[in-house]
């Protein structure tokens, strides 16, 4: 007798059908819905050309799950769902259902096990977030630890659809920005603020010399020929840490000096205005764990001028574009620095060019 | 499992917000994750992170979908010494059946940590932390229950797109079967590392964009219109009947002036050559306004963050663009393989497509895929004067040959 040969893994066969994920009453009506309602915050009801009714049960999750929290949303799924579940591109878990008799039921199973229902609408939707310190190389700050922080302190925001608009907020622990955080109302951004320490023997070792001079943005690396490196000119670097994740032995870490910054105004929808960077708010807060105590005052502060000030339905840069960069500094009760004026390759056209302006 | 006390992530278990020290918790009986959050706990101590750069790790035949990760302190962490990435390639729209999850999650229980991410920003499912020799037995059982890996490196990374036709009344395209389709035809772009530099498509279905991806997507696909708004005039009656304020909150804030209000006769209207479809209105009374009949999308290209040359908003490149199932997405197939050659053949390393446009300049871009300028593709024209011709515009003094200058003339006006 012969062993059993080990069998061919199969390659290239493509993600799982998503049509085989939908439940009966979303292949009915698969491109047939008509409108949508927000029933309360974390609940949707699609209603479609032929009546039917399809309600979505939103809850926060902090994006790093465990299996077993993953089989409990299956779990959940079977009992009031028909077992078929979404996630969304915020981190969110959405219970798609038919029978609104369900839609209490699940909500309080989910807010007994943790799993805040809300996030629709004119609330503040979860922070969209990168991997910090549980598994990243180059992040300049944790990101879940922030996240919760500051979730934590806005969390009634979460429940609350009455804002001025929606709220997005994004974080992202280095400048790489996995995520793209650089188009949200608020975004926090893990910046260093220190050249990086060069190690001669382990450039030269492991290290392709033209890709970590091609790696700076304003050429402040060059040739370093008699010790097979390179050098760093110090007054051109702006520690974004880019020869770092081309080449190990630029260690840019610097656990006193490596912070966190603040963005604020952008926006992806193209609804009424188009889409936007955030822009420079706060240059620096220092990293705190395990609270960052300093971050979570910084936005709530900014959260609370833009709830009090803003007309309803004004994004957060809506708003600043109609009271103007000054009144909103001053609103902030921030300072403004020479931070705040760009300085890179694209800065000119943000120079005011009028004698429009507020005092 | 590890006994230590770890005071400053205790701290992140307190507070109303799900606890990601929770989650590492639930998973903690197995010795990888317990010592993860020691990792971290030190982490949290010396305020900085504690990994190094990955190092080359992956399953036979693909070249991407694996990160490989080491800790820099190995002998003091040694359960953590390998505890690579698995992405996932997530079904379109990230919908899940219960038994499907569960079945990633006796996978993962089998050759991992038992944590993920659902899920990581380029979409895909993040299966987070094992060790080398789990990587191809994890990726055999995962082929077998039906699922594949997504992208990493310098290749097509995992498309995604938003809820789509399958939930929401705004899907302009079918954006989950377009995903799926594109994922399927390019599976050898994702898996096998071949570009300068990434590439990220994700596909929304109107311009809100809840997939970001005018911010983040390499090719953004955003689903849109080109005939008239529907208006149900009853349902506007509705909306006045309950007192929304229409003319505040829908009409002043309409971007092109192109929407108007009589409250008289309660009576909405829309100037539509003059919309922008910018989904405002429709947004606000979305009982009342439904998108076109006469769908596509707006090709756009070259949106990326920060690294290297700044951030870039996707440039629009085709304003409309028919995508109909029945010919395979060829138009759009063919404009993709024609923008990779470009790249492929022009792009330096690490270059993002956008950043080549911006060295290379938008008119040699244009010129080497075959799309014609449209003023869609600019908010203004250049205010300077330093722009370039093609030889072929030039009337050649040499010639004197008055019907090659007509000739010239005729192609200048093209």
């Amino acid at each position: 007798m012969c062993s059993v040969p080990v069998k061919k893994p199969k390659t290239d066969i493509g993600p799982p059908y998503y049509y085989d994920m939908l439940p009966e009453i979303i292949k009915e009506n698969y491109g047939k819905w008509k409108y949508h309602e927000k029933i309360k915050p974390g609940v949707l009801k699609h209603v479609s050309e032929n009546g039917a009714e399809l309600y979505t049960v939103r809850a926060g999750s902090p994006r790093l799950l465990s299996i077993v929290t993953i089989r409990e949303y299956a779990d959940l799924a079977d009992k009031y769902s028909g077992g078929h579940l979404r996630f969304t591109s915020r981190h969110n878990v959405e219970f798609l259902l038919s029978d609104p008799a369900n839609i209490e039921p699940l909500i309080a199973e989910l807010e007994a096990k943790g799993y805040p229902v809300g996030g629709t609408g004119d609330c503040l939707n979860n922070i969209i977030h990168t991997q910090g310190w549980i598994h990243c190389h180059s992040a300049a700050t944790d990101a879940s630890g922030p996240v919760k922080a500051v979730m934590d302190d806005l969390f009634e925001y979460f429940k609350k659809d009455d804002l001025p608009a929606k709220l997005k907020i994004s974080m992202a622990c280095c400048l790489n920005m996995c995520g793209a955080v650089h188009c949200s109302d608020i975004a926090f951004v893990g910046i260093h603020r220190t050249v990086p320490t060069i190690d001669d023997a382990g450039v030269a070792k492991g290290c392709e010399i033209p890709n970590v001079i091609a790696s700076c943005p304003t050429g402040a690396i060059r040739p370093n020929p008699k010790a097979k490196s390179v050098m760093v000119n110090e007054e051109k670097c702006m520690y974004c840490g880019n020869c770092y994740t081309v080449c190990p032995s630029m260690k840019i870490m610097d656990p006193v000096n490596d912070g966190v910054a603040i963005f604020v105004g952008g926006k992806v929808a193209n609804a009424r205005s188009g889409p936007a960077f955030s822009r420079l708010a706060i240059p620096w807060v220092p990293n705190t764990p395990p609270r960052w105590d300093e971050l979570v005052v910084a936005i709530r502060n900014l959260v609370e001028i833009w709830v009090k000030d803003a007309r309803k339905g004004e994004r957060y840069g809506e708003w600043i574009e109609r009271i103007g960069w000054e009144k909103f500094f001053e609103m902030a009760n921030l300072p403004f620095t020479d931070k705040h004026i760009d300085d890179f390759i694209f800065s000119v056209p943000t120079f005011r060019t009028t004698t429009n302006f507020k005092y | 499992m590890s006994e230590k006390k770890r005071p400053l992530l205790e701290e992140l278990k307190k507070g109303p917000w799900p606890s990601f020290v929770k989650e590492m918790e639930k998973s903690a009986h197995n010795s990888k994750t317990a010592e993860l959050l020691d990792l971290l706990e030190r982490s949290y101590e010396d305020k900085t992170g504690h990994w190094k750069h990955g190092g080359i790790v992956g399953v036979t035949g693909y070249g991407g979908g694996v990160i490989g990760r080491y800790t820099d302190l190995p002998e003091e962490f040694p359960e953590v010494r390998e505890f690579h990435t698995m992405r996932v390639n997530q079904p379109s729209g990230w919908y899940y059946t219960s038994d499907a999850l569960r079945t990633l999650c006796d996978i993962w229980e089998k050759h991992g940590s038992g944590l993920t991410n659902m899920h990581g920003a380029t979409g895909d499912a993040i299966l987070l932390g094992t060790t080398t020799e789990h990587l191809q037995p994890c990726f055999n059982d995962l082929s077998e229950a039906g699922f594949d890996l997504g992208g990493s490196g310098s290749n097509m990374r995992t498309p995604s797109c938003c809820a789509g036709p399958a939930r929401c009344q705004n899907a302009c395209i079918d954006t989950l079967d377009l995903c799926h389709n594109l994922t399927n035809t390019f599976q050898d772009y994702l898996h096998r590392p071949s570009f300068p530099y990434k590439f990220k498509i994700k596909i929304s279905g109107c311009a809100n964009d809840c997939v970001a991806s005018i911010a983040r997507a390499d090719l953004s696909i955003i689903g849109t219109w080109r005939d008239a708004i529907r208006i149900d005039q009853e349902a506007v009656k509705e909306y006045a009947a309950q007192g929304y304020d229409i003319q505040g909150l829908v009409v002043d804030k309409c971007p092109s002036q192109a929407c108007t209000y009589n409250a008289e006769i309660q009576e909405f209207t829309v100037d539509n050559p003059n919309c922008v479809r910018c989904m405002h209105c429709i947004n606000k009374m979305p009982k009342a306004l439904r998108i076109g009949k006469e769908t596509g999308a707006t090709i756009l290209i070259g949106g990326k963050a920060t690294i290297v040359q700044s951030a870039f908003l996707s440039w629009v490149i085709v304003p409309f663009m028919k995508l109909e199932k029945e010919d395979d997405y060829a138009e759009l197939k063919d404009l993709i393989e024609r923008i990779w050659e470009w790249w492929d053949e022009n792009g330096k390393v690490r270059e993002r497509v956008g950043e080549l446009i911006y060295r290379k300049g938008m008119r040699e871009f244009l010129k080497a895929v075959g799309l014609p300028p449209v003023p869609q593709m600019v908010k203004h024209p250049r205010a300077n004067p330093y722009f370039f011709w093609w030889p072929d515009e030039i009337i050649s003094s040499a010639s004197g040959d008055a019907e090659a200058e007509a000739a010239a003339g005729a192609e200048v006006e093209k």
